[in-house]
């Protein structure tokens, strides 16, 4: 055990189990400090969303970069929980902390089910196990009447935060999402600099050592599995939300292909990588909506790149140079 | 009767492209995802040929699979073969990109609505075999895969091609030592695996219309057969296509709401049951 320990130790200097790297939590200030701002220089909504696949890129990046598992399918999670809190805050009329709630609530139930038939099978299997999990999902969403099928659930209404403060504003509701989506992703460095998250590392570099070191690798697998389902759940709700919307697009695999993409861009298994994938993403497809098809093809062209060239990612490159884990 | 037929069609069409995946993952260890997106390209490949060039629908259903695979070579000579040194899952996502790229051409040229293809005036018309009404198009469709899903088989287990093929998948070291070109043998592997999902695309392309979308949801449903059945025999790619196909077919029967997720039931069940799959031989 201590030659395992030593090795990750030695493999990560700056990580330390009480607490955040110094370096660390001056980039999460200045990142909060800039998100503080943000909502009176750019339009909020488009803030939100991003902060929103943030989210959702992290809590997929702690499956990938830190697990070490490919989910192809996070798509069931994100879209899942948005129906879900959609549908609690219009048909249950429910308030907006509640009904993000029953969304990551709805999501941890599903990847328990689904990540525990998944993680049977590894490597490439375990992908597309995921995906064809998630695209039954969507034949679900496609067919039952509370989803609405092919309209979605429209016009969400956005309530009052416990029954008090109105989010009709665009700015409250902007600090209601940078609360919650903040408070998760410093939730998942928590997790990625626990014991548990050393753990985790052991499985994904050496699972048969990790074996017989004695820990029990599939509850390890399973916990990771639904904590990252849960996020991702909770960041879809919050978008359901946002945009007082729940659709067929936010389950469909093209969703679990973006996911994949803003972690690889960014940089998976490093901290803020996810983050920053999530901001390119979302800001390209801002800009290039006009274009139409020409953002899929742009999408696999930086997927291609990424593969061949820059499997870092940003932020890995950025670390690399620093010699520092970002 | 008439469910079951389109279930066999539909199985004809799993059986070929989980055969290609299969021939493919045993030699490259990828998942070609882009699988899907070759099958379309085939489709749309025998459009043009009609289209532009005025060749028939014989011609192209040996000319498109051609066209399909070279396009494939160039895509494995150039880009994954910088891969196999690598983790698995980075063949994968190259593959999903190339899908994205190409799926996203061919809707920027053509549009989501679909391109009408005739069937050929030879098949044209239908048989009553007294129980059903047999359209010959689709007899056809079923017949001219089973050929090619058992000759690709026989070619594989019974020839010396097929000989040296299953040695490099076991030991690609050890057969490149006896003076065999392996990496030749990978590029026409992968050629031939991608050939045969242009082929299933010229099949298809006169009963579903040539469209940018017809591959993606397609290679889910694939997938899925895929794991069920394992990717350790050819056969059993073979026999597992037909089979989920048929059992489609008979959902849609008697119970039509389940038809699109049956094999996703089935997959679940096979994977608390049997996780290295029907006819697995170890889970990687």
């Amino acid at each position: 055990m201590s030659m395992q320990q030593t090795e990750i130790a030695a493999a990560s200097p700056a990580v330390n189990d009480a607490g955040m790297s110094p370096l660390h939590k001056m980039i999460f200030l200045v990142l909060l400090a800039f998100l503080l701002v943000l909502p009176f220089v750019v339009y909020p909504v488009f803030a939100m969303k991003i902060m929103c696949f943030a989210l959702f890129a992290a809590a997929f990046n702690l499956l990938l970069g830190f697990g070490g598992l490919l989910s192809f399918g996070h798509a069931a999670y994100f879209g899942g929980a948005s129906y879900v809190a959609a549908h609690a805050a219009k048909v249950w009329g429910l308030t907006p902390e509640l009904s993000v709630l029953c969304g990551a609530a709805a999501a941890a139930f599903l990847g328990l089910v689904i990540g525990a038939l998944s993680i049977r099978r590894q490597g490439i299997y375990f992908a597309m196990v995921t995906l064809a999990f998630a695209q039954m999902v969507y034949f679900f969403a496609l067919q039952v009447p509370f989803t609405g099928g092919e309209d979605g659930i429209q016009s969400v209404p956005r309530g009052k935060l416990f029954g008090l403060i109105s989010l009709e504003n665009n700015i409250s509701l902007y600090f209601f999402v940078l609360a919650l989506t903040f408070a998760g992703i410093l939730f998942l460095y928590r997790v990625v600099h626990s014991p548990f998250g050393q753990v985790l590392k052991a499985i994904r570099e050496n699972e048969p050592r990790a074996i017989s070191l004695g820990y029990n690798v599939n509850r390890y697998k399973l916990i990771v599995f639904v904590l990252s389902a849960t996020f991702a759940g909770l960041a879809g709700a919050i978008k359901s939300q946002v945009f007082q919307l729940a659709s067929l697009t936010d389950v469909h695999w093209a969703m679990s292909g973006e996911v994949v993409l803003m972690t690889l861009l960014g940089g998976m298994g490093t901290v803020f990588g996810p983050l920053l994938g999530a901001a390119i993403i979302v800001t390209m497809q801002n800009y290039l909506a006009t274009f139409g098809a020409w953002v899929t093809i742009i999408q696999g062209v930086i997927f291609v790149i990424g593969v061949l060239l820059f499997r870092e990612g940003i932020i890995g490159v950025i670390s690399r140079w620093l010699k520092r884990p970002l | 009767m008439g469910q079951l037929l389109l279930g066999l069609i539909n199985g004809a069409f799993y059986a070929i492209l989980s055969l290609g995946l299969a021939v493919i993952f045993g030699l490259l260890n990828i998942i070609n995802f882009a699988h899907g997106a070759l099958y379309m390209a085939g489709a749309f490949v025998a459009w043009m040929l009609l289209n532009y060039v005025g060749i028939g629908y014989w011609p192209a259903l040996i000319l498109s699979p051609l066209i399909v695979g070279a396009f494939g070579i160039l895509l494995e000579r150039t880009m994954m073969s910088r891969l196999y040194k690598l983790d698995h899952l980075y063949g994968l996502l190259l593959t999903f990109g190339l899908a994205l790229i190409i799926q996203g051409l061919f809707r920027n040229y053509y549009g989501i609505s679909g391109l009408p293809y005739q069937i050929p005036s030879q098949l044209s018309g239908g048989q009553n075999l007294g129980f059903m009404f047999l359209p010959n198009y689709r007899g056809w469709v079923v017949v001219a895969s089973v050929v090619v899903c058992f000759g690709t088989w026989f070619m594989i287990e019974k020839t010396r091609l097929g000989a040296y093929l299953r040695a490099a998948t076991e030991n690609p070291a050890l057969v490149g030592a006896f003076g065999v070109n392996v990496p030749l043998l990978i590029t026409l592997t992968y050629g031939f695996g991608v050939g045969l999902a242009g082929f299933a695309g010229v099949l298809a392309a006169p009963i579903y219309s040539v469209n940018p979308n017809m591959g993606a949801d397609l290679i889910i449903v694939v997938f899925a057969v895929v794991v069920i059945g394992g990717m350790g025999s050819i056969l059993g790619a073979i026999v597992t296509g037909y089979m989920l196909g048929i059992v489609e077919g008979l959902t849609r029967v008697f119970y039509p709401e389940g038809s699109a997720v049956v094999i996703f039931v089935i997959m679940a069940i096979v994977l608390l049951i049997k996780p290295e799959g029907l006819f697995g031989k170890e889970a990687r």
